[in-house]
């Protein structure tokens, strides 16, 4: 059977493929010839100490950073530049930030239907209904009519989790979500991410949470100085680290 | 003791100083708009036209501009602005100064108020696939717009006693009024005062409605 052109043919069931990416920030050379593969409905989950690129690393899969070097590909086709396509792409790609960045001028409500009403063109009756089933989904349908600056930080998150899986994302980049989270509020959050694991979404989590690593993720990426270092199940992660950076990584982090 | 203000037609010259506010507000208001955007934009020759555009237009004595207009653009260019009579005219080229004037000074107070939206914002709407025109439109502007509503109140308050500089092509403003009041009158303090007081009743206002509109207007964070 002829392969449709532009799809990656070897990497089965491949949804994001990194190779060889590189960034720098000036003289700081902070991603080195990355290669990632993610495969549909896989949980990844980036852990490694600060500094250590995992972050741009997440933002550069939907061009939040441009890359100096390699190739990032989604479902089979490359990242393009700036502009109409850049965006297309963008919104197949869904993103929750550290710091939440919900639009402040907006309600609850008006944060998850906006998208689909400019970019994926609904109607506002069908997008708002869509709006208020994801805000029940993560728990904070209550608060639909109020403003980002009324929420608590831990139902802000969960807004922005349902402002992007409102475009219906073909895979979900959470970039350190709870890190900016008081204790309390860090499992509310985690449990909606739990749940979106569970129901098969294709994530890739870069977090210090190594209990959601431990339970939710197919997969664990151990980065240090700009490069993957390890790359394996959490249960051989967490269990039998091989590489020496990653064993004092985890025994700095895990000291009970 | 006013008597003197008989056959002087002061409400009307004040109803066209209103004009002349209202029109190059407008102007500027959207042609300042419109170079924020070209200066926060991503396309470089629209950058460095914005640039250069602020820092030359900012530079220039109101004068030069509106004498411009009337020199440069009217007489020995020909521009009309689509007018015939000669009053016509002149109020056209004061608007169109005025409004080239004033756009410098929106923009800049428009870009600090950019300068006040999160990046965070900026990058989540574009993480949902809105392109730079619907960030600006949308997210950005609106944002930026509540919080310089100040700073664009003295903008507004400043352009209403710029339009007395119109008096220096012919326009029957309320400064070429007191001109012609001064020649022609005694009461050399008293005219002084009515105009004062006459800008102040327009001014005043100004300032207090949209002090009370920037504090309603607030995005709280």
């Amino acid at each position: 059977m002829p392969v449709p052109e532009g799809r990656v043919t070897d990497e089965g069931d491949a949804l994001v493929v990194l190779r060889r990416v590189d960034k720098h920030f000036g003289s700081l050379h902070v991603l080195q010839a990355v290669d990632l593969t993610i495969r549909r409905g896989e949980v990844v989950v980036v852990i490694g100490p600060s500094g250590s690129g995992k972050s741009t690393l997440c933002r550069a899969i939907n061009r939040l950073e441009t890359i100096d070097g390699g190739e990032i590909r989604i479902d089979g086709r490359p990242l393009p530049a700036e502009g109409k396509e850049l965006a297309g792409l963008r919104a197949d790609v869904g993103m929750v930030f550290q710091s939440f960045n919900l639009f402040a001028h907006k309600t609850v409500l008006e944060n998850v239907t906006l998208g689909q009403v400019k970019v994926r063109k609904k109607d506002r009756r069908t997008a708002e209904e869509r709006a208020r089933a994801l805000l029940d989904r993560v728990g904070v349908a209550a608060q639909a009519d109020k403003y980002p600056a009324q929420l608590s930080g831990g139902q802000q998150q969960r807004v922005a989790i349902a402002r992007a899986l409102a475009m219906d994302p073909k895979v979900m980049l959470f970039d350190e979500p709870t890190s900016a989270l008081d204790p309390e509020m860090i499992n509310e959050v985690l449990e909606v991410m739990q749940q979106l694991a569970r129901e098969g979404m294709t994530m890739v989590v870069v977090t210090h949470e190594m209990g959601f690593a431990r339970s939710a993720a197919d997969r664990v990426v151990f980065m240090a100085d700009g490069r993957i270092v390890e790359e394996t199940t959490p249960e051989e992660f967490f269990g039998n680290p091989r590489s020496a950076r990653a064993r004092d990584f985890l025994s700095k982090i895990l000291h009970h | 003791m006013f008597d003197f203000l008989d056959g002087y037609d002061l409400l009307g010259a004040f109803w066209l100083t209103v004009q002349l506010t209202f029109w190059s507000a407008l102007g500027s208001l959207v042609w300042g708009t419109l170079l924020a955007a070209m200066r926060v934009g991503p396309v470089p020759l629209m950058r460095a036209f914005g640039t250069a555009y602020v820092t030359i237009v900012r530079n220039i004595p109101l004068t030069v501009i509106i004498v411009f207009t009337s020199l440069g653009l009217f007489q020995t260019l020909g521009v009309s602005l689509g007018a015939d009579r000669f009053t016509t005219i002149n109020f056209r080229l004061a608007v169109l100064g005025l409004t080239a004037y004033t756009s410098a000074f929106v923009c800049e107070a428009l870009r600090s108020g950019i300068n006040t939206v999160p990046l965070g914002q900026v990058e989540a709407a574009r993480a949902i696939g809105l392109s730079f025109p619907q960030t600006l439109r949308i997210v950005v502007l609106p944002q930026a717009f509540r919080s310089v509503v100040g700073p664009l109140a003295n903008v507004l308050i400043a352009l209403t006693k710029n339009t007395t500089v119109a008096a220096a092509i012919g326009v029957a403003e309320a400064a070429l009024l007191m001109r012609e009041m001064i020649e022609n009158e005694a009461q050399l303090i008293l005219i002084s005062a009515i105009f004062a007081f006459g800008f102040i009743c327009l001014t005043l206002p100004t300032g207090l409605l949209l002090g009370r509109l920037a504090r309603k207007v607030a995005v709280k964070r």
